[in-house]
């Protein structure tokens, strides 16, 4: 695009965007505040923007005295496996939509739709009911089971648009090469796909991580608990420790802040490919 | 030369189809059946199953009364005020927090669509809410409209916006401004990602054409930018509002829908009806009413679509 | 090697059916070419001869064996896309020797072939770039460098040259040319372009509204089109074609001219005449068939354009050879060379030439 614009409007646009920095990062300074703020000063210096003192106390108790760690460790298998099995079964599906003209592809794209549109409290009481009858109440592996299916449709569409992007005319000519279907897949689209395949992966990790209603139905047994659920029992069970529950929240941050970061650029990427297409 | 034989196939005749038809044929549903089986058991078993839930009496509370009691629930439904200030507020509240979402992200998106320095790593950063998890967001801005620990009430009150700093989560006439200012905070990322990738798919020469033609900066943004996101504008829109609808943790968390049912909304009303009082044939009957008005929504908005969106 | 056979192929997508009771021949080491208005079913016709589209009936046979139900992969048949379709993330060697990476090859001869083919298609100082740092003509290169790499039984083009400049496309044309004459193996060609039709092509096959319409040679499409349609789509510029009433021993047109045509065994049944520009003199006004004023003359060095506007039957376009002085204005009689000429039945058929019948 080309560029012509005088200083003054080169300065509105950097103001601009100070101020969408400012919005953005504000709430999570506030986070990060509270959590460094000692006990007793919490609520004397509530709405200074710097505190006079600083600790990391909280953090301390949460890690060493409190199921913190396991709770880490249990949303860290489920929105990992949840991740990783969500993105290969979209990937296969976002394909076949992609690729192929079949009978019922209106209809089951419809379906998918219409799991985007009614409220998922809607059907907790069922999966409940289910999940109890086959006595994987308290497991991680259900959990993985119903986020999968939760975050299938969007990723679906996900992976479509990026396996649009790819032209058809490759895996044609991979198969002309000698190649089965699923060998052009896997040597020719899948590292082509890579940036969508990442992006896919981020976006249903996120997701995971900070689902909280159906981990709070389906869990509650202290050791299978995730981070979501185990945060509210900082408000419950130990007296409202605010310092603490906020040290919580900072590190429960970390690694999906770290994982978005990395795969925001491919998201943007990979949607530019497909949008081609609309 | 073009040598004719008896056809061994009259056209229109079947004859027992090739291995190669059926390879065709079942391949992609190979690759898409883990997603439709588990869709199917998973949501729409289940969906099902609460849809029938609303033509049932099961409220814990009240174990004599179980049963079919056919429209019952939807008959106490249209005469409960509760569910006629839900509905009003869900309105309000799908509405502001899609128009702030996407008015702010178009304008992100269109900010983030030049170059400057760093700006990698700005992307990143403004980006950054929507990797927070809800629940946490929603304790943040508590929090933040908190006048004893949050800097927000000062500053309304220092802008003459607030007479003096109060928690405006307390005051049934702004109660709502709480959980949709945390909303549009957490969605403004979703529209910035979307459009901008829209964006960058807009063949550059084009707005050097419209530059040669004379175009004003406005006019490129009006005739070429604006037509070529609508694709992606009128999915996301409908998308967006569809979930946020639906959306009820925010508003669960920051002011359970109080003070007064001020910021009730259907779906939080389906919550408190479900887990409060367990009474699970009410609450689908609320969740079916929303899904009968989402769907209507999602149809009228492809309607139009189909009408104005031509690329 | 490959002879091909197509018994009554057709295809169809769900209800709409694009090529029906397609049959052809193709000869070992022959090139056809595949010619037609868009849409109408050359690339779908193509991708059943390679495999990649379900062939909805009829049979399809290489070499006397039938290949409908074969995989692409089995096929041995090569195939240039016109988008190239060059892996991207593979640099010019990688993507010319992938066949024989995915059969396996031993590397040092997948390196030895590799370097064989770059060096007949001067590709040599490339091997270890990227496509997306290659120019237009040099990805076109790469393509054919993957198709002959195999040694395939047959190649397929879908309009190869169509992303390229006009110069370069002449030079990829010669190229095509004298890969046909170097490996002498079957080629099926798909084009646009009249000029590469006639250049390459043994025999072209000529396809509209799901049928072929004729096939035959260049000389025999060009000389003895079936019908109106062939007659119109073959040649440039185009025929001219006028509403005429058969008589005895010629045609009669709208504005009274007869024109004798002794070489047709019959014309009592025409309803049009065609003449190609080319086969029209340019005479003194008074002196030819017809009539007409010279509305616009292109003079094109070689030859002479003149578009005409004729008394009584409309407009005509006459190419004349060299130069001649027309203006635009002039008045011109124009004579129709009679043994050129061409009638069409009112079904578009053309009426069979004398000699062929006997
Ligand atoms: N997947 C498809 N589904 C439905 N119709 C199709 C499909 N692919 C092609 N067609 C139709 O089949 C017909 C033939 O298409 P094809 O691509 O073979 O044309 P073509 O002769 O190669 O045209 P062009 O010269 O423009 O490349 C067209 O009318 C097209 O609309
Ligand atoms: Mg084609």
């Amino acid at each position: 695009m080309t560029t012509r614009s005088s200083p003054l409007l080169s300065a509105a646009r950097y103001l601009a965007l100070a101020l969408y920095l400012g919005f953005a990062l504000f709430p999570l300074y506030w986070l990060l505040k509270i959590a460094l703020t000692p006990d007793q000063l919490i609520y004397t210096e509530g709405t200074r923007m710097l505190p006079t003192l600083t600790t990391l106390e909280n953090f301390r108790t949460v890690v060493f005295q409190t199921p913190f760690l396991s709770y880490f460790r249990n949303s860290l298998v489920v929105s990992l496996g949840t991740a990783a099995v969500t993105t290969l079964i979209a990937a296969g599906a976002g394909y076949a939509f992609s690729r192929f003209r079949f009978r019922g592809k209106k209809l089951i794209i419809g379906l998918m739709l219409v799991t985007q549109m009614f409220p998922l409290l809607m059907i907790i009481a069922p999966i409940y009911k289910m999940v109890a009858a086959l006595g994987m109440l308290n497991s991680l592996t259900s959990l993985i089971i119903v986020y999968t299916a939760f975050n299938i449709p969007f990723a679906t569409f996900l992976m479509q648009s990026f396996f649009d992007g790819i032209p058809r005319d490759l895996e044609e000519a991979a198969m002309m090469d000698g190649c089965t279907r699923f060998q052009a897949l896997r040597k020719v689209v899948f590292p082509l796909t890579l940036p969508g395949l990442g992006a896919t992966l981020g976006f249903v990790f996120t997701a995971a991580w900070s689902e909280l209603l159906f981990a709070l139905m389906l869990i509650n047994s202290n050791e299978t608990m995730t981070f979501p659920v185990g945060l509210l029992t900082f408000v419950s069970k130990f007296s409202v420790d605010w310092g603490q529950m906020m040290a919580a929240g900072v590190l429960a941050l970390i690694p999906s802040c770290i994982f978005f970061i990395f795969i925001q650029r491919y998201l943007v990427q990979g949607l530019t490919s497909g949008a081609v297409k609309g | 030369m073009n040598v004719r034989t008896p056809t061994t196939v009259a056209p229109g005749e079947t004859r027992a189809r090739s291995p190669l038809y059926w390879r065709y044929a079942v391949e992609p549903f190979v690759y898409l059946s883990p997603a439709v089986i588990l869709i199917t058991l998973v949501m729409l078993v289940p969906l099902v199953v609460g849809i029938s839930y609303s033509f049932q009496s099961i409220a814990i509370l009240n174990p004599l009364k179980t049963g079919w009691v056919g429209f019952d629930n939807y008959a106490a439904l249209w005469s409960d005020g509760k569910f006629w200030t839900a509905l009003g507020n869900t309105l309000w509240w799908t509405v502001a927090s899609v128009t702030l979402q996407f008015g702010l992200g178009l304008g992100l998106a269109l900010l983030l669509n030049r170059h400057f320095h760093f700006r990698r790593i700005v992307q990143a950063l403004v980006f950054l809410p929507w990797a927070v998890p809800t629940f946490l967001s929603a304790l943040t801005w508590a929090w933040l409209f908190n006048p004893v620990i949050g800097p927000i009430p000062h500053w309304l009150a220092a802008l003459g916006i607030l007479a003096e700093p109060e928690n405006i989560l307390g005051d049934p006439d702004l109660a709502m401004w709480g959980p949709i200012a945390a909303n549009v905070w957490f969605g403004i990322p979703f529209f910035a990602i979307t459009l901008l990738a829209a964006l960058q798919s807009i063949p550059g020469d084009l707005y050097e054409a419209a530059e040669m033609d004379g175009a004003s900066a406005w006019q490129c943004f009006t005739k070429i930018t604006l037509p070529f996101l609508a694709p992606m504008i009128a999915i996301t829109v409908m998308l967006r509002t569809i979930w946020i609808a639906n959306f009820a943790d925010l508003i669960f968390v920051m002011t359970g829908g109080g003070p007064a049912n001020a910021t009730q909304i259907l779906s939080s009303y389906v919550f408190t009806t479900a887990f409060r009082k367990l009474d699970f044939g009410y609450a689908s009957a609320i969740a079916v009413a929303l899904l009968g008005l989402l769907l209507v929504y999602a149809a009228i908005l492809l309607k139009i679509r189909q009408k104005f969106v031509k690329i | 090697m490959a002879r091909m056979e197509l018994r009554n192929v057709r295809k169809s997508y769900g209800s709409v059916e694009v090529l029906r009771d397609i049959d052809l021949d193709i000869d070992d080491g022959e090139f056809i070419v595949l010619v037609g208005p868009s849409g109408c079913g050359k690339s779908t016709l193509l991708r059943m001869i390679a495999g990649l589209e379900p062939i909805s009936g009829g049979d399809f046979l290489i070499d006397g064996e039938r290949m409908n139900d074969v995989r692409p992969r089995d096929r041995d048949i090569a195939m240039v896309f016109q988008s190239y379709a060059l892996y991207p993330h593979m640099d010019v060697a990688r993507n010319m020797g992938f066949s024989m990476e995915i059969r396996g090859a031993p590397a040092e001869e997948r390196a030895r072939r590799v370097a064989e083919a770059a060096r007949t298609l001067g590709l040599d100082t490339l091997l270890q770039r990227l496509p997306k740092e290659l120019s237009g003509g040099q990805r076109q290169r790469v393509a054919m460098g993957r198709a002959i790499i195999r040694d395939p039984r047959a190649f397929l083009f879908d309009e190869p040259l169509s992303n390229l400049d006009a110069a370069l496309r002449v030079e990829m044309r010669l190229e095509i040319a004298r890969l046909h004459q170097r490996l002498g193996t079957t080629m099926i060609y798909v084009t646009h372009d009249q000029v590469e039709a006639l250049t390459l092509a043994d025999r072209i096959v000529v396809l509209d509204g799901g049928d072929i319409q004729q096939v035959g040679s260049p000389l025999d499409l060009y000389e003895r089109p079936a019908n109106r349609f062939v007659a119109r789509f073959i040649g440039s510029p185009t025929m001219n074609v006028v509403p005429a009433t058969g008589a005895a021993g010629g045609v009669r047109l709208a504005d009274g001219a007869r024109i004798a045509l002794p070489h047709l065994g019959d014309a009592g049944n025409a309803v049009e005449l065609g003449i190609r520009p080319e086969h029209i003199d340019v005479v003194g006004a008074g002196a030819g068939d017809l009539e007409a004023t010279a509305e616009l003359v292109e003079h094109l060095g070689s030859d002479t354009n003149v578009y005409a506007q004729v008394d009584g039957l409309g407009p005509m376009m006459v190419r004349v050879h060299g130069n001649i002085a027309a203006r635009a204005g002039d008045r011109l009689g124009l004579k129709i060379q009679a043994r050129n000429a061409h009638v069409f039945a009112a079904d578009g058929t053309a009426l069979r030439r004398a000699e062929r019948s006997a």
